[in-house]
């Protein structure tokens, strides 16, 4: 029905009837995908026939869309850098000064045993004290001590596959001891950096919704001053019997190809901000000894922009053409 | 093909453009409607092409009531009509190939198909040489008839003409005159507005007067 049957009206009876509105839909369909191409041939030429305006506007959504995108880059490896840190949560286990060497290592070779840690490594009060001078450079102050200040401590390594309620109950487990004055882990800072990333990445969402809005008008704005500039193309359109589907169309494109240039340019000003502190990033992880480097959004990633581009693009496009384009009828 | 039956148009600030008016156009007929300016010449084309409703009365075209043409129907509803306006409505942006080809388009013909039958209308009105010049280059005369090409292009059973020879001198109207006849004897409803009585007169076809709002003429079929 439809489209189809106006061009023969009373011929579709029968089967040679049937068979003919087949070939003419099929015949509409083509007309219909053509029309696509053309729109969108038409609407890419129409960007790049100014590209000082085009190149604004792509700046403008790319700016809008690297920052969140940047900031949450940033966040993934800050994620990856306390990742590296998270597995050896390692306890220090302070005995009572009353221990001698002999009890401190059978609790070591008990503690071997244990189904949850990984291993044990004892340091005698002698060899800290003796570690400490050396380092410290306080030699001739340790030496006129009387007595050495140091405990005997068991540097406690949980099995890797622990989780940190499971590290928690470990470590009131070694509290209760005998012998043992007191368990430190030292997660309380490894948690508060989660807390800090977790927060962090709402406020991220956060702002990238906001500026996912904005640039939904900048392009809905955009495609309003397209409608505008060619009132005169819709109404003739319209009066030929263009449908509102037909008009639609290449502003639809139009948005389209500002979204997904916008959403390549959001990937590379991403990229180039990570070129910017990839050498930094290097050198200060080789002061630390550590083979850590920034891991950027990858070709997925940008990928995912300059789709998310296109759909903010349509978006912005639907908005503006339901809100101009019915507005706009032959006088 | 067109009937209007008692149709009567009453803009909003009260001014009565069309009053009671009823007449019947077969198919095959050409038509003169005739009247001075604000006679409701152009308003009684607007409510053929839907650009306007009836506030009374009943307008059919085609076999169809238009009371029951949605606004989703009107864009096909207007694929049945060809136009050619006074100010001919070009596209001043695109070549005469792509004016003439755009209800095609809209229509959604085969890219092959468009080629042909935009051929065959700029060969109908003259123009063929001319397909790939921009409407601007063209003169009056020649921009009337890319109108008229474009309004033909897609085989319309209806032609309306609002003015069609308003900015012409006599040869060029009567030429023009000449193209709408040939479309009349290939089994098109021709209905055409103008005011140039001279030229109208001499071309013995039904002639329609509106005087202010009525049609007081020509209304019988």
């Amino acid at each position: 029905m439809g489209v189809a049957d106006h061009q023969a009206p009373g011929k579709s009876t029968g089967r040679a009837g049937a068979s003919q509105s087949r070939a003419q839909v099929s015949h509409q369909l083509r007309g219909w995908l053509q029309h696509h191409r053309l729109s969108a041939a038409q609407s890419l030429l129409k960007v790049l026939e100014r590209p000082a305006a085009s190149m604004l506007t792509w700046l403008v959504i790319g700016i809008a869309l690297a920052l969140p995108v940047g900031f949450s880059v940033a966040l993934d490896n800050v994620d990856r850098l306390g990742a590296g840190w998270d597995s050896p949560a390692q306890m220090s286990i302070f005995l009572t000064k009353d221990v001698d060497a002999q009890r401190a290592a059978a609790m070591t070779a008990s503690l071997q045993q244990h189904d949850q840690i990984d291993s044990v490594n004892f340091v005698s009060r002698e060899a800290a004290l003796s570690e400490f001078a050396a380092l410290s450079g306080f030699a001739d102050v340790i030496e006129s001590l009387q007595e050495n200040p140091l405990p005997d401590v068991m540097l406690v390594t949980p099995r890797r596959d622990l989780a940190s309620e499971a590290v928690a109950a470990l470590r009131d487990e070694l509290a209760a001891l005998e012998d043992v004055d007191e368990v430190v882990v030292d997660m309380a800072w490894l948690q508060r950096l989660q807390s800090l990333l977790e927060l962090s990445r709402r406020a991220v969402l956060m702002i990238g919704a906001m500026l996912v809005l904005g640039v939904i008008l900048i392009l809905g704005n955009t495609i309003r001053l397209a409608i505008e500039g060619r009132r005169d193309e819709i109404v003739v359109v319209k009066l030929v019997g263009g449908s509102n589907a037909f008009v639609r169309r290449p502003f639809l494109y139009t948005g389209l190809w500002y979204g997904v240039g916008g959403g390549l340019c959001a990937g590379l000003l991403v990229a180039a901000a990570l070129w910017f502190v990839d050498e930094p990033v290097a050198s200060l992880a080789a002061l630390y000894k550590s083979n850590f480097s920034v891991v950027g959004p990858g070709v997925m990633g940008v990928l995912n922009l300059v789709i998310l581009g296109g759909l903010l693009g349509l978006a912005g496009a639907w908005l503006a053409v339901t809100r101009h384009l019915s507005k706009i009828e032959p006088r | 093909m067109i009937s209007f039956e008692r149709v009567s148009k009453r803009y909003e600030e009260g001014h009565d453009a069309l009053r009671e008016v009823s007449f019947t156009i077969e198919k095959d007929e050409l038509v003169f409607l005739t009247g001075h300016s604000g006679a409701g010449k152009s308003t009684l084309l607007r409510l053929i092409m839907l650009m306007d409703r009836p506030t009374r009365g009943q307008v059919t075209v085609d076999e169809t009531g238009l009371h029951s043409v949605s606004r989703r129907g009107i864009p096909h509803h207007r694929r049945k009509i060809g136009v050619v306006f006074q100010n001919h409505q070009l596209l001043y942006d695109r070549s005469v190939f792509d004016n003439v080809a755009l209800p095609l388009i809209i229509a959604g013909y085969d890219h092959r198909e468009v080629g042909r039958r935009v051929r065959a209308a700029l060969d109908k009105v003259g123009l063929l040489a001319r397909e790939r010049a921009m409407p601007v280059t063209l003169s009056g005369g020649e921009q009337q008839r890319v109108g008229i090409a474009r309004a033909v292009v897609g085989k319309p059973k209806i032609l309306l003409a609002d003015e069609p020879t308003g900015n012409l001198d006599p040869d060029l109207s009567a030429e023009i005159m000449r193209l709408f006849e040939d479309f009349r004897q290939v089994g098109v409803t021709v209905l055409i507005a103008s005011h140039d009585l001279v030229l109208i007169s001499r071309l013995h076809h039904r002639i329609m007067t509106l005087q202010e709002g009525r049609l007081i003429a020509g209304g019988g079929a």
